[in-house]
């Protein structure tokens, strides 16, 4: 690494450890613009590196709320009778069982996310193209129906997690250290793994699948392992998420297809798929985007939203990134170079 | 000369279209062969049938002995038979390093070795290749803004880069500039010869397959026309008609 870019990284810590303290009113946002930005990392793994447009991955995002509530509720009461006496019973938690609740049940969520990605990608990933995605999507609407009848983890209604043991303003600082925490852990992780073989293995199924089979790629073996890191850092999320939410149900929030399963697609898109920086830096426009609609032109945000979508899918295809290396191909390794040899044609 | 490929009695037919009727040949280590015949004559797909591209409908295919025609494409490619695609397919977004860096011999690669970066022999072997080939300037481009000509290059390359046993290639020169093609036929017979690697070639261009091959087959309308040494070819009627369309 450069001294140029240790001094970036260095500085990125630094900005992104004050960040809370900084500006103390903006936790909770700051704290959702991590979520999106490893939601979309996490997309982009399958989207953007592999060419899988998957439409479910907010499948990871429910399962894991539903899998770290059960576990940390599960690990000091029944889950049946806790969510059967909604609002009523006295359920208490020490900080000692809030804590461990909390943390197995967050690693719980994206071991179970992860395991769960073998499974759908075994069925899925015969699917091409659009029909994956809408396969990929359909798992997920499922997922969100079967849930909300499940009565077993609250259905319809959805569920309660304790309460964080301690004021309201560190339980934010604390929601917002773990998700970046989460967050900067996936931004090395995902360095590292895009400069090993594994990731032109994954690029070389996106721009050609059936080549890639015919040079000997284990092709199916390198979808399932891609999915299932994605997943398991969505379920992680999805844990956090359901503590930082306390009560959460099934289909708004768990399973919300069409809020936080397209808002990933779309960051992506914005921002560059297939690249490492791409969908970081469309998470944040897509944020900044959201939030000031939503705040300054209520009741138009959907209208200004899908507009930003037609105009991205439209005209902005390979986002931002993708519109810099166009006109700066050099920032991004392209280049000629001139060997003073015929290596076109040997003397017959 | 030892059999490398043993086709014997392969069928395969497109619904109504019999593509190859009852197919025999053989194809010896080491050697060059040669596999020609008109449009339409069943060429691809008796290499489709032999990389288990699809099931056949009956007859064997055997590589080194064993029986192949039941296994699926990647599990072939491993077995080192190796085929290059007639219209010609790379990995477009990547460049022609990557290209080169993911067409390392999977058979040998344990997949907890794919959370390796690739070694400094790789990169020299990718470079070194891609030298071979004449595309070692172009190296750092994006490989689908190459033109044709020189993606069949890369992909010729690519293969070369997977240390193949036999490389099944359908007209390598189909689209290279033709000043070009002295230099690609000096290529493929230094591949046959320096590393080893047997042959099994579709071609148009008679001038290169009569060059090369030490056997030649003629396909026409699926089947089996003729086989025998360049010189057997180029003199049996049945071919001369097959080309002119009195068949
Ligand atoms: N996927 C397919 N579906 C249906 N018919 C096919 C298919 N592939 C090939 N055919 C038919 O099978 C016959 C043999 O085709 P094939 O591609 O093997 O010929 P070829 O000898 O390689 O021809 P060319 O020299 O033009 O490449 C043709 O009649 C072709 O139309
Ligand atoms: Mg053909």
């Amino acid at each position: 690494m450069s001294a140029q870019k240790a001094i970036l990284y260095v500085a990125l810590l630094v900005l992104i450890v004050a960040a809370p303290f900084l500006f103390p009113d903006y936790k909770t946002q700051l704290a959702t613009l991590w979520l999106m930005i490893i939601v979309s990392l996490t997309w982009d793994m399958t989207g953007g590196q592999m060419g899988y447009n998957s439409l479910g991955n907010i499948f990871f995002y429910g399962t894991g709320m539903y899998v770290a509530a059960v576990i940390a509720i599960g690990m000091v009461y029944d889950v049946g009778e806790y969510t059967n006496a909604f609002g009523g019973g006295k359920f208490d938690f020490t900080d000692d069982q809030y804590f461990t609740g909390l943390f197995v049940g967050i690693i719980g969520a994206g071991v179970f996310c992860a395991l769960s990605a073998f499974a759908i990608g075994w069925l899925t990933f015969g699917l091409r193209g659009p029909y994956f995605a809408i396969g990929t999507l359909g798992v997920a609407i499922a997922a969100g129906e079967l849930v909300s009848n499940w009565d077993w983890v609250g259905g319809g209604q959805g569920i309660a997690l304790p309460v964080y043991p301690g004021d309201f303003d560190n339980f934010k600082t604390f929601i917002y250290f773990l998700f970046a925490g989460t967050g900067v852990v996936l931004f090395i992780f995902l360095s590292w793994l895009y400069q090993t073989r594994f990731r032109a293995a994954i690029n070389a199924i996106r721009d050609d699948e059936e080549k890639a089979e015919a040079m000997g790629l284990h092709t199916l073996r390198y979808k399932l392992v891609t999915w299932a890191m994605a997943a398991f850092f969505v379920g992680i999320v999805g844990g956090i998420s359901a503590f930082q939410l306390i009560h959460f149900e099934p289909l708004e929030t768990a399973y919300q297809t069409i809020n936080l399963g397209i808002f990933m697609v779309v960051c992506v898109l914005l921002g560059g798929k297939g690249t490492l920086w791409g969908p970081i830096i469309g998470a944040i426009l897509f944020h900044v985007f959201k939030e000031v609609t939503w705040n300054y032109f209520l009741g138009w945000q959907w209208v200004a939203l899908g507009a930003l979508i037609v105009v991205t899918v439209v005209y902005f295809q390979d986002g931002l990134l993708g519109w810099l290396r166009l006109k700066k191909p050099e920032w991004f390794g392209v280049r000629v170079e001139n060997k003073q040899q015929a290596v076109a044609e040997p003397a017959e | 000369m030892s059999t490398i490929i043993e086709v014997q009695g392969v069928s395969k037919s497109y619904g109504g279209v019999k593509a190859n009727t009852d197919i025999s040949l053989t194809v010896p280590e080491g050697g060059i062969t040669g596999l020609i015949g008109p449009n339409g004559s069943g060429k691809t797909t008796l290499f489709n049938s032999i990389v288990g591209y699809h099931p056949i409908d009956g007859g064997s295919i055997q590589f080194q002995g064993k029986e192949i025609s039941k296994l699926l494409v990647p599990d072939i490619a491993r077995l080192g038979l190796l085929r290059t695609f007639q219209q010609t397919r790379i990995y477009g977004a990547m460049n022609c390093v990557e290209n080169m860096l993911i067409s390392t011999p999977h058979r040998k690669l344990r997949f907890i070795e794919s959370f390796r970066r690739n070694s400094k022999e790789e990169h020299e072997r990718a470079e070194h290749l891609l030298d071979f080939v004449g595309l070692y300037e172009k190296r750092y481009l994006r490989s689908g803004s190459l033109s044709f000509g020189q993606q069949k290059l890369l992909e010729f390359a690519m293969a070369l880069m997977n240390e193949p046993t036999v490389l099944l290639l359908d007209e390598p020169t189909a689209g290279i500039n033709p000043t070009l093609i002295n230099g690609l036929i000096d290529r493929l017979r230094r591949a046959n010869t320096e590393f080893g690697i047997t042959l099994f070639i579709i071609e148009h261009n008679m001038r290169v397959i009569m060059n090369m091959a030490d056997t030649i087959y003629c396909l026409a309308h699926g089947e089996m026309l003729a086989s025998g040494s360049p010189d057997e070819i180029q003199n049996d009627q049945r071919v001369i008609d097959a080309y002119l369309g009195a068949h």
